[in-house]
C-alpha cells in the first residue's frame, strides 16, 4: 500500500487511505461459481440465491439477524487479550492482534450481550471468523463464561453462535484452559435447568467445537457448515485415510447425531424463536438442591450479578 | 539415546534456517534444551499409565468398555489402591514397543475412550472414590472414525464431567500433554506434571505448520507455546513439577514411579478433607481464572468507517488511479467478509 499511496494525486489529511475502498460489487460464489451481485447478496442474508452457499456473516450482521432491533445491549465490550507468554512467529502476538483489531473494528473474535428475540430475552454469544479465525483466546473463553454465569444469574436462555478455527495458539495452553473454563460454566447453567442453544455456522472447528460449540442442549447448524474437531488434511494427510463425501459438514454431523438441525440462514431466527418457546425457563422455575452448582450465583442478588464488574487484570 | 539424537537434530535445524524471522535472535541452547524435553516426553522408553501403576499401587483392576461403542484400548481406566487408598484411575496409554505401540494407537483416543473415562468417572463420584488421571497422548485420533463418532463432543462432555464430579481428582501429565485430547482427562482439583512433561495446546509441528508454514519451524514453535513443565507452572497452568530422577523417568521407571506415588498420595490426603461443595467451588475457580486479559473502558471501540463525500471522492481519485497504473490488486484490501476459503487448521 506505501508504493501506491506515493502516487496519490492528491492526499488528502483525512483518514487512513487503507479502509476507504468500497468493497467489490461483484462476489463469486465458492459453490457454483457464480457472480453475485454484492447488493442482492446482502438482501439474501449473504446466501447464494443459486446454490444455497452461506457466506460467512461478519457479528454485526449476524446480530442484526437474530437479535430485535434495538434491543442488543453488548456487555464486557472492553476485554482485551494480553500476551502473557511473549509469543513470537513470523510476527509477535500483539502486533498480530493490532493487525486484526484494525482489519475487523472488534476487538476479540467474539462478541456478547443482552437482547430480545421476539418474546424471550436471551444472552448471545456471537463470533467472528475474520478476527484471527474466529480463534479462542482467553478474551473469547471469558466472553462465552460470562454470558454463560449471566444467563445463570438471570435465568434467560443463553445462545452461542460459533465461528471459529479452534484454540488461538498464541495464548497456548492458556487459550486450551478456556475449554474447561467454558465447559464449566455451561455445566452449571445445564444443572440449573438453564437453556443453552448453540447455533455451529462455517466453520466450527478444534477447540471451540470440542468445547462450547457442542454442548448444546439443542445443536443448530448452518448448511454446509465445516465442522469438526481436526482438519481434514490433518486426517487426509497424517492418517493416510480417505475421507467420506461431506466429511465435517454440518448435514454429515446431524446424519451422525451430533446436530439436532440442520437451518437455513432463512429460517435460523423463527427456528431459534420456536425452539425458545419449548426451552426457556419457567419464570419461577427452581434449580435443584445439591447439584453440585455450590456456586452463590443462584443465590446473589440480582442486581448484584448485573453491575459492572470492577476492572481487573487476570493472570493465568 | 533420544537426547543426544535431539541435540544433533536441533543444531542442524539451526544451521538450516536460512531465511531470518524474528525468533532468530533466540537463545539456541534454550530451544535445543525445549526440543530435549519434547523428546523426552515423547520417548517411548517412559513408563505409561499401566507401568506406573504396576510400580506404585497395588490390586490393579483394568475396567473395560464405554457400554456405548467399543473399549479404546489408548485409554485405560480401573480401581487400584495407592498406599492402602482405593482410588479410581483412568490414564492414556501408549505402547514401549512399536507393535503395542499400533494396538494402543499411539496414545490417541476415539471417542469411546473418552467416553469410557466419563463412565468410570461417574462410577468413582456414586462410590465416592477420589479420581487419579494419568496424562500422556499427542492429541485424540484425528481420524474419519473418530470424527464420525463424535470425538469432539466426548471430550467437551469429559471436560463438562470432570467439572463438576463431586469426589477429589488428581490429574499428573505424565508425557505429553497434547491440546483436547489431553485436557478430556486433565481437568483436576491438582494438576502436577512430570519434570519432563510437556503441556501445549497443538503440537509443536502442528503450529509450526500453521504460524510458520513448515513443521521444520517446531523447535521454536516449542520455545514459543512455553510448554514445559516449569514453563506451565509459572503460567499457574499446572500447580507442580514433579523432579525426575537424574537419569529421566525412561532411565528409572521404579524411582519415578515411587516419587509419584508420594505427590498423589499427599495431594488426596489434603483433598479428601475438603467438603465436596468447598472442593467443587474451587475447582470451578481454579479454571475460571485461567486468561490473560485486560478490561478497558470500551468508549473508542474502533468501528467500520462509513463511507462520507471526502472517503467517495478518495475512493474515486485512488481507484482510476489505480486502475491506470495496473495495481488494481492491492488498492483493494479485501475486505474482512469476503474471504471465504477454508479456514485456518487450527485444530485445537
Amino acid at each position: 500500500m506505501r508504493s501506491v499511496v506515493l502516487l496519490m494525486p492528491i492526499k488528502l489529511p483525512f483518514r487512513s487511505r487503507t479502509r476507504s475502498y468500497p468493497p467489490d460489487l461483484w462476489t463469486k460464489c465458492p459453490g457454483c461459481q457464480e457472480m453475485l451481485y454484492e447488493k442482492q447478496l446482502e438482501k439474501n442474508l449473504r446466501v447464494c440465491p443459486d446454490c444455497g452457499h452461506h457466506f460467512r456473516l461478519r457479528v454485526d450482521a449476524r446480530l442484526a439477524q437474530l437479535v430485535d432491533d434495538g434491543t442488543f445491549g453488548e456487555r464486557d465490550a472492553g476485554l482485551e487479550s494480553v500476551d502473557q507468554l511473549g509469543f513470537v512467529d513470523q510476527k509477535p502476538y500483539p502486533e498480530r492482534l493490532a493487525a486484526a483489531r484494525a482489519a475487523t473494528g472488534i476487538r476479540d473474535a467474539a462478541i456478547w450481550g443482552t437482547g430480545t428475540m421476539g418474546q424471550h430475552r436471551v444472552a448471545i454469544v456471537v463470533m467472528d471468523f475474520a478476527f484471527m479465525g474466529g480463534s479462542m483466546g482467553s478474551v473469547v473463553g471469558e466472553k462465552v463464561t460470562r454470558a454463560a454465569e449471566a444467563a445463570l444469574a438471570e435465568r434467560i436462555p443463553l445462545i452461542a453462535v460459533s465461528s471459529s478455527g479452534g484454540a488461538r495458539m498464541q495464548e497456548g495452553t492458556l487459550a486450551l484452559m478456556q475449554l474447561a473454563k467454558t465447559c464449566a460454566a455451561l455445566g452449571r447453567l445445564s444443572d440449573a435447568g438453564i437453556p443453552y442453544l448453540s447455533v455451529m455456522t462455517d466453520p466450527t472447528t478444534g477447540g471451540v467445537f470440542a468445547s462450547f460449540a457442542a454442548l448444546g442442549d439443542v445443536n443448530l447448524a448452518e448448511p454446509g457448515a465445516l465442522i469438526g474437531f481436526a482438519g481434514a488434511r490433518v486426517s487426509a494427510g497424517t492418517i493416510a485415510e480417505t475421507l467420506p463425501d461431506g466429511f465435517q459438514r454440518a448435514e454429515f454431523l446431524a446424519a451422525h447425531g451430533f446436530v439436532d438441525l440442520v437451518v437455513p440462514r432463512a429460517e435460523l431466527r423463527d427456528t431459534m424463536a420456536g425452539l425458545l418457546s419449548y426451552l426457556a425457563p419457567r419464570p419461577m422455575a427452581r434449580s435443584i438442591e445439591g447439584n453440585g452448582s455450590g456456586d452463590g450465583l443462584l443465590t446473589r442478588p440480582l442486581a448484584g450479578a448485573l453491575a459492572p464488574r470492577p476492572r481487573e487484570v487476570v493472570h493465568g | 539415546m533420544a537426547d543426544a539424537t535431539a541435540l544433533v537434530g536441533a543444531s542442524q535445524a539451526v544451521d538450516d534456517d536460512q531465511v531470518p524471522d524474528a525468533t532468530e535472535t533466540l537463545d539456541e541452547q534454550a530451544r535445543a534444551e525445549v526440543w530435549s524435553r519434547v523428546q523426552q516426553a515423547r520417548s517411548v522408553k517412559r513408563p505409561h499409565t499401566l507401568e506406573i501403576l504396576a510400580a506404585m499401587a497395588t490390586d490393579v483392576v483394568e475396567l473395560h468398555g464405554d457400554r456405548l461403542f467399543g473399549d479404546d484400548p489408548a485409554i485405560v481406566g480401573g480401581f487400584c489402591r495407592i498406599e492402602g487408598r482405593a482410588v479410581v484411575f483412568v490414564g492414556h496409554q501408549k505402547g514401549a514397543e512399536v507393535e503395542q505401540n499400533v494396538a494402543r494407537n499411539f496414545g490417541m483416543p476415539h471417542a469411546e475412550g473418552y467416553r469410557k473415562a466419563m463412565r468410570l468417572f461417574r462410577l468413582a463420584e456414586r462410590l465416592g472414590l477420589p479420581v487419579v488421571t494419568f496424562v500422556d497422548t499427542p492429541g485424540a485420533y484425528p481420524g474419519a472414525a473418530s470424527e464420525e463418532r463424535g470425538v469432539a463432543e466426548a471430550i467437551a462432555r469429559s471436560i463438562q464431567v470432570m467439572s463438576g464430579l463431586r469426589t477429589p481428582i488428581v490429574s499428573v501429565i505424565t508425557g505429553e500433554g497434547g491440546s483436547g485430547g489431553a485436557l478430556a482427562i486433565c481437568v483436576g482439583d491438582v494438576v502436577l506434571a512430570l519434570e519432563n512433561a510437556i503441556y501445549s495446546v497443538i503440537t509443536p509441528e502442528g503450529c509450526a505448520s500453521i504460524l510458520w508454514r513448515t513443521p521444520d519451524k517446531a523447535r521454536q514453535a516449542a520455545v514459543a507455546m512455553r510448554l514445559t513443565a516449569l514453563e506451565q507452572q509459572q503460567l499457574g497452568v499446572i500447580d507442580g513439577v514433579i523432579a525426575e530422577p537424574r537419569q529421566g523417568a525412561d532411565a528409572e521407571p521404579e524411582e519415578t514411579a515411587v516419587r509419584l506415588r508420594e505427590a498423589i498420595v499427599a495431594q488426596l490426603a489434603q483433598l479428601s478433607a475438603w467438603d465436596v461443595d468447598e472442593l467443587l467451588a474451587q475447582r470451578y475457580q481454579r479454571y475460571r481464572r485461567m486468561g490473560a486479559f485486560v478490561e478497558t473502558t470500551p468508549i473508542s471501540t474502533p468501528r467500520p468507517e462509513r463511507h462520507g463525500i471526502t472517503d467517495r471522492l478518495r475512493d474515486l481519485l485512488g481507484s482510476s488511479r489505480g486502475v491506470l497504473i495496473g495495481e488494481s490488486g492491492p488498492l483493494r484490501p479485501k475486505a474482512a467478509d469476503d474471504v471465504d476459503e477454508p479456514p485456518l487448521r487450527e485444530d485445537l
